[in-house]
């Protein structure tokens, strides 16, 4: 019995599959939605889990065991003096700090100019810490911040904009007037700070780094508003923010909002999960072009039934039950939809690859984007394909044979 | 007097048309022996496509009784009238109804699929039904690679496929010439000696003649010979 009912469906799809090939573009047009539909779901969440991923490991690059500690003080005490970073570092839980600062200055030399070079100031720490953001020179040490000495990093925009064919490597350069000296250049793809600027929307030439006592110097201010915060245990990171907690309320005595801790682990868990449910909402309106698919799908299955009723009163003659003909011709709705469905994966895929070989994000082949696809699309065979299944196996033998 | 092989006793078929409830046949009484090769002659609208319909279980008389192969025909379900069809039934129609996308062979299976048969054997048969009309060397041909008398006789050899009880032909030569419709006959001779029962449809007195027995319909009515002109 089961033989039977495999042989009888193996016959069914030998003949949906004849009747497929031979009205090819008729096929194609009709599979066309689910092709565009599927496609879209494939790409959209390849897309964006190679976004999520390639956002991840920037988090993840940028720290584990890392706090960032960013100041809003208040209005007379806006940020942190020497004294107090010296009593952050003093904490039990810290391993090193590093403050940080930003500013735009204009920036000069002998040929170029440029009024929108963002500068950096990082303690020593930033770049113990992140070893692959340099590519070649040395980094920002202990003796540059203690002696606030006029020395810099500078990024392939800043090289482009003002050094343009030259090495920029022990060359000289103006920051709001004040000579630098470049000591290295940064590697642009371990950037952590270039996301954010992205993030920032910032339209700045170039970046520079440098020590960060300099770069309070430069910028003209006293007091800094983030610093990095090395945990001694990454496993502690919880201790850690406590302890900060209670330093910081003591410096600010205790005012609501003047400060913020931020675990860079949690930073990451939202934004999987913001991602997640845009992913969703993306897929979901995806989806609405499978349904528009699946109702064009329908549409030609029932134009199908009504051309083939010769066929279906001919076999209906030779011994076919209802139930037989209903299957043949679900069947062949689900195989066009499947056809549909599995152009439509190596179609998202490609549109994906090539999207994600553009921006830089990390291309995955996305195994659940697939099995969705196509399930979606035999699902859609079956639910389209059943009212003109329906229809052909009610049809009476007797009227379908009339046009003999 | 009737029999367990062919019997059927006051078949009326009744048409609901609007308001009108018209009676294509008037209580027909047919007996069939095994082993007979039947002509029922009639002109179109006298209702012999009605009748075909009801001897090849493709549809259920209103009132009467139909017994084919000792198997009462009568309130069945769709499912069961096409076991019916399936087993006893082998249909050649005056179009040959030949599916384009198959082969021949394929073409004749396609009865034993229905019947469950394993696809070897299924083959097996096909190949020596083939053989059988004739068409040896021309199994693997596609019907609009066939002539018309050709993709005749692969219908035959479908209808005999599944060695159905009853063989029922409508015009089996009304798309034929002359020749051919002879060679097709000649077929059907054959096919007679060898035992099998045959019912063909015909409006045609001289195809109609080659049969054992002719009856006529005309208006619903039947009678037994020739009452046709």
């Amino acid at each position: 019995m089961i033989k039977r009912k495999w042989d009888m469906f193996m016959e069914n799809v030998s003949m949906s599959v004849a009747n497929i090939v031979g009205s090819k573009m008729r096929t194609f047009l009709t599979t066309l939605g689910i092709i565009i539909g599927v496609a879209a779901i494939i790409a959209l969440m390849t897309v964006v889990q190679g976004a999520t991923d390639t956002m991840t490991e920037q988090f993840d690059a940028m720290g584990l065991g890392t706090l960032r500690v960013q100041i809003s003080g208040t209005a007379i005490k806006r940020g942190l003096n020497d004294a107090e970073l010296d009593e952050i570092l003093g904490c039990a839980h810290v391993a090193g700090i590093s403050p940080s600062l930003s500013g735009t200055v204009t920036a000069s030399r002998a040929a170029a100019w440029s009024d929108a070079i963002t500068v950096y100031g990082n303690g020593s720490g930033y770049f113990r810490h992140n070893p692959d953001l340099l590519k070649r020179g040395r980094a920002i040490n202990a003796i540059d911040e203690a002696q606030e000495s006029r020395v810099c990093l500078v990024d392939g925009g800043t090289a482009k904009t003002l050094f343009y064919g030259e090495d920029p490597m022990g060359k000289t350069l103006y920051l709001s007037g004040r000579e630098f000296t470049v000591v290295g250049v940064i590697d642009e793809e371990e950037d952590a700070s270039l996301f954010s600027q992205i993030l920032l929307g910032g339209t700045s030439d170039g970046t520079v780094y440098m020590p960060y006592t300099t770069a309070k110097k430069l910028l003209g201010t006293s007091s800094v508003s983030t610093l990095e915060i090395y945990v001694t245990d990454p496993d502690e990171t919880d201790a850690a923010i406590e302890e900060m907690e209670a330093v910081l309320d003591g410096i600010f005595n205790y005012k609501d909002n003047t400060y913020m801790v931020i675990n860079m682990e949690s930073m990451t868990d939202a934004m999987n999960l913001m991602t997640s449910m845009m992913m969703s909402l993306l897929v979901g309106i995806a989806s609405i072009a499978l349904v528009v698919g699946g109702i064009g799908i329908m549409n030609m299955m029932l134009v199908t039934v009504t051309e083939r009723t010769t066929e279906i009163g001919l076999r209906k003659a030779l011994g076919a039950e209802p139930s037989q003909i209903q299957m043949q011709f679900l069947i062949e709705a689900v195989i066009l939809s499947l056809i549909g469905g599995i152009v439509g994966v190596i179609v998202g895929l490609t549109v994906s690859f090539l999207i994600c070989m553009g921006t830089d994000i990390l291309f995955s082949l996305n195994t659940f984007a697939i099995t969705l696809g196509v399930s979606f699309s035999a699902a859609v065979g079956i639910i389209f394909g059943w009212a003109p299944a329906r229809k052909a196996s009610n049809l009476n033998p007797i009227d379908a044979l009339r046009s003999m | 007097m009737s029999n367990d092989f062919f019997s059927m006793r006051g078949i009326v078929k009744q048409y609901q048309m609007g308001d009108e409830v018209s009676t294509v046949l008037k209580g027909i009484d047919l007996d069939i022996e095994e082993g007979e090769f039947l002509s029922i002659l009639g002109p179109s609208g006298s209702g012999k496509s009605t009748l075909m319909n009801i001897i090849g279980c493709l549809d259920t008389p209103t009132a009467g009784t139909y017994t084919l192969h000792g198997r009462l025909i009568r309130d069945l379900d769709q499912k069961q009238l096409a076991r019916i069809r399936s087993r006893e039934i082998g249909f050649i129609f005056q179009q040959f109804q030949l599916l384009p996308r198959l082969n021949a062979i394929k073409n004749v299976e396609l009865p034993l699929v229905y019947a469950g048969v394993s696809q070897r054997e299924r083959t097996r048969r096909a190949r020596e039904m083939l053989m059988r009309v004739g068409l040896k060397d021309r199994m693997e041909h596609f019907p609009n690679q066939l002539s018309g008398g050709q993709q005749q006789r692969v219908a035959i050899a479908r209808a005999l496929a599944t060695n159905p009880t009853l063989l029922l032909a409508d015009e089996p030569t009304g798309a034929l010439d002359q020749a051919t419709g002879e060679q097709v006959m000649s077929l059907f001779h054959e096919l007679h000696d060898e035992g099998r029962t045959i019912v063909m449809i015909t409006h045609d007195l001289k195809i109609a003649k080659h049969a054992s027995r002719v009856v006529s319909i005309l208006d619903g009515e039947l009678s037994e010979g020739v009452r046709y002109d």
